[in-house]
């Protein structure tokens, strides 16, 4: 198990988002959420991140993972 | 490959997911493979239309077929691949299911569920900038775009929905449609020309979507080639219907000319041991609540097949 700090971006609409939830919730991973519609100003560290729009982002202490990528999940938290 | 499964499932929406209640209900070893949890019903934003909910969201409505399937979790097991499948083929009386990571699982039967992918548009740059401002669901990416300028793409009723989904979060709204009047319903045309903040743009076409790393601007033109310009937008939606996911079935099972699975009443396809439901097959009505009553007739009929086997 990894103690990486881990940030997971979404929105509110957003499908995959919620898979990568569950599946942090299913391997104990701590997480922190940011909507990027409560917080407008961190879309552009988003993009900055992933060099992309979409949601989820989810960055594993640097290691930025785009969509719900079961695999590249399991290869940084589940080794 | 562990085991041989009852059932394999290819698709986790409407129709998918009843096949996969109805599959416990009939005690069916059976694995749901899917690239998403409800496919086009989780991108519909308010849903009015599936009895026992006067309005829904895509998103609830989902959730509730999810947690109704989780209550068979013993029999049905659910598994996301994001790389979709992409080979069924015949191995001996049973079929052998392929995934695009190369994972392969074995079933006694199959039923494909897969329903439809947006139709993309075909211009340069959409492609590149995929997730860089273009995107294909409104409903899930809009909220990225607030306060921004966007453009949707096409004129029938998902742009249109697309539209009155996102206006209130974006500044303004270019529909950028191909015929010389929108075609959606009448009572969403009247909705969508009511907000001063959407612009109609008829009998126009994209040639292109540009940008640096992401969007800043597509260049359009008239039908008729007399007029070209180009609108700043950070976001284009792509909303001009949608194909049917069956590329990876040519000569396993019979396509129609829109590459729909040709199905009978029973929800058989042409081979044997292979059935299909919901909107990837001929049935003529694409709805959710259709397709999830499809999705239960393939299921029994599944269950049929394989207690005579």
């Amino acid at each position: 198990m990894s103690d990486k700090k881990v940030i997971l971006y979404t929105t509110p609409t957003c499908v995959f988002c919620k898979s990568v939830k569950e599946y942090f919730d299913d391997n104990k991973i701590k997480y922190e959420t940011v909507d990027l519609v409560e917080n407008r100003d961190r879309v552009q560290e988003m993009v900055d991140k992933s060099g992309q729009m979409g949601v989820p982002v989810i960055d594993a202490g640097g290691e930025i993972v785009v969509g719900f990528d079961k695999a590249k999940l399991d290869s940084i938290f589940v080794k | 490959m562990s085991k041989v499964y009852d059932l394999i499932i290819i698709g986790a929406g409407p129709a998918g997911m009843t096949a996969g209640v109805y599959a416990a209900r009939k005690k069916l070893k059976t694995l749901i493979i899917a690239k998403d949890i409800g496919g086009q019903a989780s991108w519909s934003s308010d849903i009015e239309n599936y009895l026992g909910f006067s309005m829904i969201t895509g998103p609830d409505l989902v959730k509730k077929f999810e947690d109704h399937l989780e209550e068979f979790k013993d029999d049905v097991e659910l598994r996301l691949s994001i790389s979709g499948v992409t080979k069924i083929s015949k191995k001996a009386k049973n079929f052998l299911v392929v995934m695009g990571d190369g994972k392969k699982e074995e079933a006694k039967a199959i039923i494909i569920a897969g329903g439809k992918v947006p139709r993309e548009l075909g211009v340069k740059g959409e492609k590149e900038f995929l997730n860089k401002g273009v995107a294909y669901c409104a409903w899930c990416d809009g909220p990225l775009f607030k306060g921004k300028d966007v453009a949707i793409i096409g004129g029938g009723n998902s742009a249109l929905d697309a539209a009155l989904n996102i206006s209130k979060l974006v500044k303004q709204i270019f529909i950028v449609n191909l015929t010389p009047e929108l075609t959606g319903d009448p009572v969403m045309i009247d909705k969508v020309k009511a907000l001063p903040h959407i612009r109609i743009m008829n009998d126009m076409e994209v040639v292109e979507i540009e940008g640096d790393r992401l969007v800043e601007k597509i260049r359009i033109k008239s039908r008729d080639g007399g007029l070209q310009k180009d609108l700043p937008v950070s976001g284009v939606f792509i909303e001009v219907g949608s194909l049917p996911a069956t590329e990876y079935l040519d000569g396993l099972v019979k396509l129609n000319k829109d590459n729909e699975i040709v199905i009978d009443e029973y929800n058989s396809t042409t081979q044997e041991g292979i059935y299909a439901a919901g909107d990837i097959t001929t049935v003529v009505e694409k709805q959710i609540i259709t397709a999830a009553g499809e999705g239960a007739k393939a299921a029994i009929q599944a269950s049929i097949y394989l207690a005579k086997k």
